[in-house]
């Protein structure tokens, strides 16, 4: 974990409810995809945590560069956010948590992402396509006008497919209705599976997924939190293995240590 | 140069500045982004005799100036902490440490304190904390700490248990905190510290539900200073013992309020929570806000304002 400050050098709307922001300051202690950094806001005594969803060093030898977010507009700290303007300086913790571990993911690893839940999948796949495993991507969004980042991941080499509710675009359905459209092809072979999105969504998946189709993966979970870093035992939720700080043990647990 | 030692039941402090119990976690963790002894002394995670999940999720939840917590207890346990927790800190700390204990009976105390005492690790230990004011537990915590006779109680099953100082937290959470504290010294307490949370609740408008699992949980943060400097002094002239004096401390300024009105140390909490180096970093300004005050010995201040 580091703390700095960061300069906004972008600030952009994604959808009605979605923006990107580009941060520039040390990015060096952002690590491995599925941390995240926690952004302290004036006249909020809580800091904001929010995904990674991209991280560029410039300057090696200072480990200065460039960490992207996506977020959802949810509440007031949110709504500000929205409305900050490149230049503006933020205090920033960076990374936080344990993310996940893409040394798993074998020949054909599958990342399902639910709405603000798949930012964190795009450094995910980013890496895994660095390492010549482009994985299959699952996206889930309410409808078309609330897409986002599916360009980018095109760009990856992933093959993709989209999930809809109103089925304006791809499947109809949930992710997991694409997972098992997915599971039906003869070459479907996923070795592991990575997971981020709302917490019915991840239960859901886990059940077809994990307990179904026995394929074990990794799922990053979401908890209101106090500090980001593990000292006020304000996320913490019962695992197999004894209790976990979403914050700091997490926020990404394994299929087989999960107890809903 | 500006002498920052206090003294707290007969054990002097390099400052006054103990990361507050709950929001510190055994220590080590932070020992990892900075080093930990420049702290006067550290009040670790709230121990009970059997390890304890807690409350359910939400836990947290933000406040104008402050946040609630209803935590509830989570630890290990005292065995885990005598065997895994402390001797991990002991790597990295070599002060004095606050034992903070909690329970649900009076000889649950008496045992954990004992436990602790009895260690391999009692050598860290420089004084204990009993913690009869947790809002956050049913059946024990601070129904101990809301009412005198139950106070003393605690105070009796425990003081016999170590020869170090014992040390009372006190809820804020009663109608006339200099009572509770009196009845805890009439006891014989060595010292008190105060205050711990003010419950209250926070309503989600969507659901029209309690945010916190738990319905109410404990305000801490900025918020509550007042409250907590109006208690300290309140306190600190109702009983002879120390008081340790904490709620809503973030600042070097902040310290010195609390002691002129009437702390002999103080303990920072939630500022560690929104940033982690809040404690090295009011160490680091104490000097600086003692000479633009005129302050040379901080141990000279302590319940100036009562003078």
């Amino acid at each position: 974990m580091k703390q700095g400050k960061f300069r906004i050098s972008e600030n952009k709307k994604l959808t009605p409810s979605t923006y990107m922001m580009k941060l520039e300051g040390d990015v060096s202690a952002v690590k491995v995809p599925g941390q995240f950094i926690n952004i302290r806001l004036d006249g909020h005594f809580l800091r904001r945590p929010i995904s990674v969803c991209d991280v560029n060093i410039e300057d090696p030898a200072n480990g200065t560069g460039t960490v992207t977010i996506i977020y959802k507009v949810l509440g007031r700290g949110t709504e500000e956010m929205s409305c900050m303007t490149p230049g503006t300086e933020l205090d920033v913790l960076t990374g936080l948590g344990y993310g996940f571990d893409i040394r798993d993911a074998g020949d054909m690893p599958l990342l399902v992402g639910g709405g603000v839940g798949i930012p964190p999948l795009y450094l995910t796949a980013k890496m895994m396509e660095s390492f010549g495993t482009p994985p299959v991507v699952i996206l889930g969004f309410n409808s078309k006008e609330e897409m986002f980042l599916v360009e980018d991941f095109i760009a990856l080499k992933c093959s993709i497919i989209v999930a809809t509710a109103d089925g304006s675009v791809g499947v109809k359905g949930t992710v997991v209705d694409a997972f098992k459209e997915l599971m039906k092809l003869p070459n479907a072979a996923i070795s592991h599976f990575y997971a981020c999105g709302p917490e019915a969504m991840l239960k859901a998946l886990y059940k077809a997924a994990y307990e179904e189709a026995g394929i074990s993966g990794q799922l990053s979970f979401e908890e209101r939190m106090g500090c980001g870093f593990g000292a006020c035992m304000g996320c913490s939720i019962e695992t197999k293995n004894g209790p976990k700080r979403i914050c700091k043990d997490g926020p990404v647990l394994r299929t087989e240590e999960i107890l809903w | 140069m500006v002498d920052m030692r206090v003294d707290l039941c007969g054990v002097t402090l390099d400052n006054p500045v103990i990361p507050a119990s709950g929001t510190f976690g055994y220590g080590y963790e932070f020992a990892e982004l900075y080093d930990i002894n420049s702290l006067g002394s550290l009040s670790f995670k709230g121990t009970t005799l059997e390890p304890r999940f807690g409350n359910k999720t939400p836990r947290i939840a933000e406040c104008p100036a402050g946040m609630l917590n209803s935590v509830g207890l989570q630890n290990p346990g005292v065995d885990a902490v005598i065997t895994e927790e402390l001797p991990r800190l002991r790597e990295v700390f070599t002060k004095p440490v606050m034992a903070n204990v909690s329970g649900f009976a009076a000889d649950e105390y008496a045992e954990t304190v004992k436990r602790l005492d009895n260690s391999p690790v009692s050598d860290m230990i420089g004084w204990y904390e009993i913690n009869i004011s947790c809002p956050n537990v049913h059946g024990g915590g601070m129904s101990f700490g809301t009412d005198p006779g139950a106070a003393a109680s605690v105070v009796r099953a425990v003081r016999w248990m170590s020869e170090k100082p014992i040390i009372i937290k006190l809820s804020p959470n009663v109608t006339d905190i200099t009572e509770i504290a009196r009845a805890c010294e009439a006891e014989g307490a060595d010292g008190i510290s105060l205050i711990n949370t003010l419950m209250g609740m926070r309503i989600d408008l969507k659901s029209g539900k309690p945010i916190l699992a738990n319905t109410t949980g404990g305000l801490s943060g900025p918020a509550v200073l007042p409250v907590a400097l109006r208690m300290v002094y309140q306190v600190s002239a109702a009983v002879r013992i120390p008081v340790v004096g904490m709620g809503g401390v973030s600042t070097a300024e902040d310290v010195i309020e609390m002691m002129m009105a009437g702390a002999s140390a103080v303990e920072v909490g939630a500022a560690n929570l929104i940033n982690p180096f809040a404690c090295r970093d009011i160490v680091d300004n104490l000097p600086k806000v003692m000479e633009k005050y005129g302050i040379s010995s901080l141990r000279d201040i302590t319940g100036a304002a009562h003078r």
